[in-house]
Parts: C-alpha cells; structure tokens; sequence
C-alpha cells in the first residue's frame, strides 16, 4: 500500500469481510498515489450520505463532509462550484442515492458537474439491517417484504446514460486491481463520473459466489461509443442471472456531442 | 401633505405590474414616498389583477382602501373598484372598451392602433394620461419610461405622449423638496442587503412570493461575481448550500413554507455540524398550498421550530424595505460569526410591495467578522471553546483537514456515541444562543412608534409595522415592533413595554402566534386583532376594527 497515511483514529466497525474494506483500501491507493504526484491532499474532499458506506468519511483522514442519507450529491455539486480547485469524491449507497435522493444524482449527471460519485451497491439496506433497495432483484424478501419484492430493480447505469453523465463505470468489491483502476479513471475525468460497485454485504445478501460465477471485465469495448456503452450496459439488468460486465462503459470524449 | 393613491387595473398579462412601477417612480421624481401594493391571482393570463400606488410626503408601507385615481384599462377595473370611489376621485379610462359614468375617457385602443403598437401599450398610453391630469411634466414621463423599458421603447414613447395631449390638466400635484428616493421590491433590498453581508452564492427553487430575490440576483449575478443557482428542488436548496457553506462561500437560500418543509431536514443540518446558512422564508397564507399569491404570517411558530433535535438558530422579521436589508446583511454576519443558521421571516406583502428606500440609515452595517483558524497546531473544526465558537477553516487550507459531521461528533469531527461527549458537544452548540443574545444589546431589536409613553401599546411584527404606525400615531397609541425572536431579547422587548396597560396584538393569520410567542416569555396580550384573508390590513380597516373591537 501506498506510504502516506490516510487513516484516522476512529475504531472501524464495518462487518468482517465487508466489501467496504475493498473500496476503501482503493481509494486509499488512488488518493495516496495522486498524492505523492503533487495534488495536495488538502484539496481533496470527500462526501459521504449515510448509511454502512458513510463511515469512510470518518475513516479517511482528508477533508470531509458527513451528510445526511440521501444528499451526497448536492453537497459534492456544491463544494466544487464554491471551490473549482477542490477534487470532490462523493460516496452513497444504493438505497441513498438511487433511492431517498434519485433526484440528485440524474440532475448532477445533466448539469455534468466534475465530481465523482462512488456508489457502494450492496443492494440492501445493512445499517437498518436488511430491506429491499431500488438495485435488489424482483422477488427478495428482505424485513419490510418478507413474502419477496413484486418490483423489479432498476438499472441506474442506464438511467445515467439517459441523464447525459459523461463517464459511468461498474466495480466489484472483490477485485481491487480492478477497482483501483477505475476509481483512478473516474476521479480524473474531468466531468460527472458515477463507479456503480458491486459491494457485498456479509450480513444481509453475500453475493461473493454469485459475483465470482459470473462477473467478467470489459474487453475490446470502446468507451466512446455510445451504442457499444449501452449494449454493455443492458447486459445484466441487475435482476437475471447473466454474465454481469465490469470496467468503463462509457466514457463521453470531452469535446464530443451530447448523444 | 396630502396622500394620493392610484389604482391601476386589468388582466393578468396586461402589464399592471410594471405600469405601477412606473407610476411609482414617477411619483417619487416629484420627491414623494411611495408604497405600491400588488394583487394578483395564481394565473398567468386573465383573470383580474390590479396594483395600488399610493404616495405620501411622509415614509409608508401600506396601502389604504380609498382611491384618488382610477386608471381603468377595462370595465372590470371600474365595476370591481367602484367601492374605493368618492365624489372627488378621478378616473381615467380607456373609452374604447370601457364605459364609465364620468371621468377622463381616453380613446386609447384606437390610438394604439392608429400607430400599429400592441395591445400591451395601452399601459404606457393611459400613463402619459395620468400624467398630463395631475400636471406631470413630459419630460418626467419620458425619463422614468426611457429607464423602465427594453422592448420597442420608441413606440411605447409615442403612444404614452400621444396618451398625454390627448388629456386635461385636471389637478396638479404638488412637487415636494425632498430627497428624490429610489423605488425597490423588498425582495430587490433583500438581494441588496445580502450581497452587503458578504454573501457569495444564493440558492433558490423558484416560490412566490421570493422568486423576487431569484431573479434579481441572477440579473446582478456577473456585477457582484455570485454563483447565482436554481437546482432540482429545496431538498438540493438547502444542502448545496450546506457544501458552498463548508467551502467557505457565504451563502443564502430562499423559499416560502412549502419549500421550507422539504428544507427542515437540512436546516437541522446546519444547526448540527454548524455551518452558517441563511435561509429567506416568504410567508403566504396556508396551511398547503393556500393563498400562493397572497400575503400571511403564518410561519413564526415553524420558523422557530423547524427541524429535528435542539440547536441555536437566528430567527428574524423585519418589517419594511430599509429593515429587510438591514437585517438581511447583518443575519448574514451574525450566521457566520455564530456558524448557525439565521431564518429571515417576510411574506408576500414585504417581499412584493415596493418602497421608497433610503439606503443612508442602513448604509453602515458594523456585524462581527467570523473566526478564523490561526493556522498552528493541529487543526479541529469543533474545537470546544468558552462562547461555543470553533474557529473557522476550510478546504484547500494547507496544514487543516476540514470534517463536518450530522452524526454527534467529536471536536475533530469524528463521528461518537460516547454519553459525555454528546453532553459537552450539545452544551457547546447552544451556549451560542447566549453569546448571541448577550450580543443583541448592540442591535436595536425591538422598535417603538406612534405615541411613545402611550399606556396602550399595537403588537405587530413583521410587515404589519407600516399599517400599525400610520394607525397608531392616528388614534395615539404607542407601537411596539420586536423583530428578533431567536434567541428573544425580553429585556429589549420588556423595556418597550414599559408603563403599557393594554397590549393588542395585530397579525395576520388565524391564532395570533405572536401573542402565544410573547405568553411563552410571561407577557399577556390582552386583545388580538387578526386578519387571515390573504389580504394586509388597510389603515382605515386597522382603525375601524380598533375603534369597534367591542362592539
């Protein structure tokens, strides 16, 4: 890992074997690393909504703002316009910020804001301890629905293609080479970048074989291709049992058209 | 001096707002005070709408219910008005399309016709009437319609001076020797005031009765480098202004109690991880969505009370335009200084009445500068210091890491649940209310009008101040105007009062939420005089419910 020391005093009290661990450990890596190449870690912020995800505020000791659940968004959106210089990373989780503030995150894509949004996908409620979310498959009998969903979940990358974010890419918490490699990718785009991570939860939904059976990363695929972008995308719709793709889907050229 | 008012009516979409400005400015040429109220329904185009301009010698803030002038640009503006009409007003109307038993007819559709100019312009050209009937020179009409108008200024020139020779002189108004005052929407002395306490970005979904203050600083936003934004909603209101807050942008939002309620949850945010914000609530009569175009002070109790958990707030209502900036520049200040959030109160009768504003009283605004990091040590942004204030630092400063927290949280910002550390952190953010209170002294929070030694006192808050000092000094009763309520200065508050006997309250809305206020501090109000119509109270109707209240 990476010399700098970014941890905290704070105690961490995420579950063994939480995916939590592997997105912190990546954008510890990333951040360490873009810190040892000159960008000064005091212009780092990090936002975090609430919920399990939103202890990384407390766990990384850079600039950060610990928000309410839901509202990471608009408190990214607003740090970089008061302060363009600042890198603002932002980190929610599915039922944050595909559900309580859906509305922020398709506004922020459309205003293309440089933030990066950090989405830690668990697909289930942990700190409430286990309800459905806008991601978990049709059928999952969570706490507040225990005779299983009647709903099918949504594919928020898709809905981020149809709200003109400029870069959308998927992780998985198992595969931090991976990961690093897009959080690096992401947090340099100069745009609105949403990494949608696959993130187990341990406690409530462990997914780790499910994933392992069937995730693949990306090849030969060209991120400024739109069309390509959206095939990839609707691949796995986040409910059947398909191969599910990892990696940059799309990836709008800077100076390119608004398709 | 004498009072003149004027009454302009038509549709909605027929302009009458901008033609009472207009009037307005004229009028304040001639160096009168003006006050000009607005009626209008929830409607973009149709409907009946109308402006009242009144002017006087003397500073107002309210309009009355008798009018001198009736400018009729259809039958509707004489059948609706007849009422305010004595033998001596004087009504000038469009004699193409209205019929009225006396009066100045003008053939005004006609003549905007005859110079192929729209419909619209019937405005300008019943002004230039009015103008040439009271005896107000050409070159005034031309100076204050050069000033007002973008679109086709030429045509709408020729139509109000071909208004203007077709009418009589029949009174002349008198010029007074006074200082000429600019005319301003409180909600432009909101946006003035604001930008005087330093603030740098304003956030706003668009709501009556603030949009005022949205579309005024979007104008103005290049001139004073403002990050001038309207986002999704007031949920996203409320919290972008919680992230230019910790980035060190002093920042200001505005709603009305609509938009307040999606924003509670992040106003008890900034009272949490004390980040100054301030927050302009335009009240209007509810509860729901009520009376959206009409005026009401609804809000006290929930401006007081907003927002989940205990924490120090500035609540504020100022009562006419020089007050709205004053309080608006130094709410700023004083948010900043504390790191709490400031609530200002006005409705739509302050927010969309227009004032004659004297900017020399609030010229000079002295509020506290906020505290800043010394840059040693290490850095903690909840330091716990005597008067509950941490110093102040900011992303981007070097040597600092900067953590905000809506959990409790340590003076590091690192969030706890450890029992006495909750204890001293609460104990630390509402031991500002103290520091602030004491501070208050320096303010004046509390005003006295009318007859000062008066052993009858008027209660009001807010913009009924103008109504209740013009009736007050009238029927010689002392006023009595707080317009601070958190934290409340009593002593302040207990001294105005001081030798009163009778206390009567006026408000508007339905259960008197000052007197309740007051009560709460150990003070009666004996009577309550309430109005919950949408509508402000008049001069004659606050002296004729004073003058009948036991009947």
């Amino acid at each position: 890992m990476e010399n700098i020391n970014l941890a905290t005093s704070a105690r961490n009290t995420w579950c063994p074997g939480c995916g939590n661990f592997a997105i912190l450990n990546s954008i510890k890596a990333v951040l360490g690393a873009l810190i040892d190449e000159g960008f000064p870690r005091e212009k780092i912020v990090i936002v975090s909504g609430i919920g399990c995800h939103a202890k990384i505020a407390d766990y990384l000791n850079v600039n950060s703002f610990y928000s309410l659940h839901g509202r990471v968004v608009p408190v990214c959106e607003a740090i970089k316009l008061a302060n363009p210089e600042l890198k603002v990373i932002g980190f929610a989780g599915d039922g944050d910020t595909y559900g309580e503030g859906l509305e922020h995150l398709i506004f922020a894509a459309k205003r293309n804001i440089d933030i990066n949004i950090v989405i830690h996908n668990n697909r289930v409620y942990g700190l409430t301890t286990g309800q459905y979310t806008p991601t978990s498959p049709l059928g999952f009998r969570g706490r507040s629905t225990p005779k299983g969903t009647k709903e099918a979940p949504i594919n928020p990358l898709e809905l981020m293609m149809a709200s003109h974010a400029g870069f959308i890419a998927r992780g998985c918490t198992h595969g931090i080479e991976l990961l690093k490699k897009i959080f690096k990718e992401a947090v340099m785009y100069e745009g609105f970048s949403l990494v949608d991570v696959l993130q187990v939860c341990v406690t409530f939904y462990n997914r780790y074989d499910y994933y392992n059976k069937r995730v693949y990363e990306l090849k030969d695929h060209n991120p400024e291709d739109y069309g390509q972008a959206m095939e990839k995308i609707r691949e796995w719709d986040y409910n059947i049992d398909s191969k599910i793709p990892l990696g940059v889907f799309y990836k709008k050229g800077l100076s390119n058209d608004k398709t | 001096m004498k009072d003149l008012s004027i009454l302009i009516a038509g549709r909605a979409g027929d302009g009458i707002d901008k033609s009472s400005l207009i009037i307005g400015e004229i009028l304040a040429q001639l160096g009168y005070r003006i006050y000009i109220y607005r009626d209008y329904p929830s409607i973009i185009r149709g409907g009946h709408t109308f402006s009242i301009i009144r002017c006087s010698g003397n500073k107002i803030a309210a309009h009355g219910d008798a009018i001198d002038i009736l400018l009729a640009l259809n039958q509707d503006s004489i059948d609706l008005h007849k009422s305010r009409l004595s033998g001596e007003s004087l009504v000038i109307y469009d004699s193409s399309t209205v019929k009225a038993g006396s009066g100045v007819g003008i053939p005004i559709g006609e003549i905007v016709k005859g110079v192929n100019a729209i419909d619209l312009m019937r405005n300008s050209c019943i002004v230039g009437a009015m103008c040439k009937s009271i005896g107000i020179e050409k070159n005034i009409l031309e100076k204050i319609l050069r000033g007002n108008i973008t679109k086709e200024l030429d045509l709408n020139l020729k139509v109000a001076f071909l208004g203007f020779d077709r009418a009589k002189e029949v009174i002349k108004i008198e010029k007074l020797d006074q200082k000429i005052l600019p005319v301003v929407t409180g909600n432009e002395a909101i946006g003035r005031g604001l930008i005087k306490g330093g603030m740098k970005a304003y956030i706003a979904y668009p709501m009556t009765p603030v949009s005022g203050v949205l579309h005024y600083l979007a104008g103005v936003s290049g001139e004073f480098s403002l990050n001038v934004i309207h986002p999704e909603n007031e949920i996203a209101v409320i919290l972008m202004a919680a992230g230019f807050s910790y980035a060190g942008t002093r920042v200001a939002v505005g709603t009305s109690g609509g938009g307040f309620c999606l924003m509670t949850e992040g106003l008890s945010l900034s009272g949490m991880a004390e980040l100054p914000v301030v927050v302009l609530l335009g009240q209007r009569p509810g509860p729901s969505t009520g009376l959206p175009t009409y005026t009401g002070q609804t809000e006290l109790n929930f401006a007081l009370a907003a927002g989940q958990g205990e924490f120090t707030r500035l609540v504020v209502a100022p009562g006419d335009s020089e007050e709205a900036y004053y309080w608006s520049a130094l709410s700023m200040k004083l948010a900043w200084k504390y790191q709490i959030p400031a609530i200002i109160l006005c409705d739509k009768t302050l927010n969309e009445g227009t004032y004659s504003f004297d900017m020399d009283p609030a010229a000079e605004i002295n509020g506290p500068e906020p505290l800043l990091w010394n840059k040693s040590g290490e850095y903690k942004r909840y330091q716990n210091t005597e008067n509950g204030i941490s110093p102040l630092a900011f992303p981007s400063d070097k040597g600092a890491v900067v953590k905000i927290n809506s959990y409790e949280h340590d003076e590091a910002g690192i969030t706890t649940e450890d029992k006495d550390l909750t204890t001293v952190m609460q104990d630390k953010r509402l031991r500002k209310a103290k520091y602030l209170l004491g501070e208050m002294e320096q303010y004046e929070t509390v005003k006295v009008y009318g007859k000062k030694d008066a052993s009858t006192a008027l209660l009001c808050w807010g913009s009924n101040k103008g109504v209740c000092v013009e009736t007050g000094e009238k029927l010689g009763l002392r006023v009595v105007q707080p317009m601070v309520f958190s934290p409340f200065p009593l002593k302040q508050f207990k001294e105005a009062l001081k030798g009163v006997k009778k206390i009567i309250c006026v408000e508007n809305n339905a259960a008197g939420q000052l007197a309740d206020f007051v009560k709460i501090h150990g003070i009666n109000v004996d009577e309550k005089v309430l109005k919950y119509d949408g509508r402000p109270f008049t001069p004659e109707e606050l002296k004729n419910r004073l003058e009948n209240r036991h009947s």
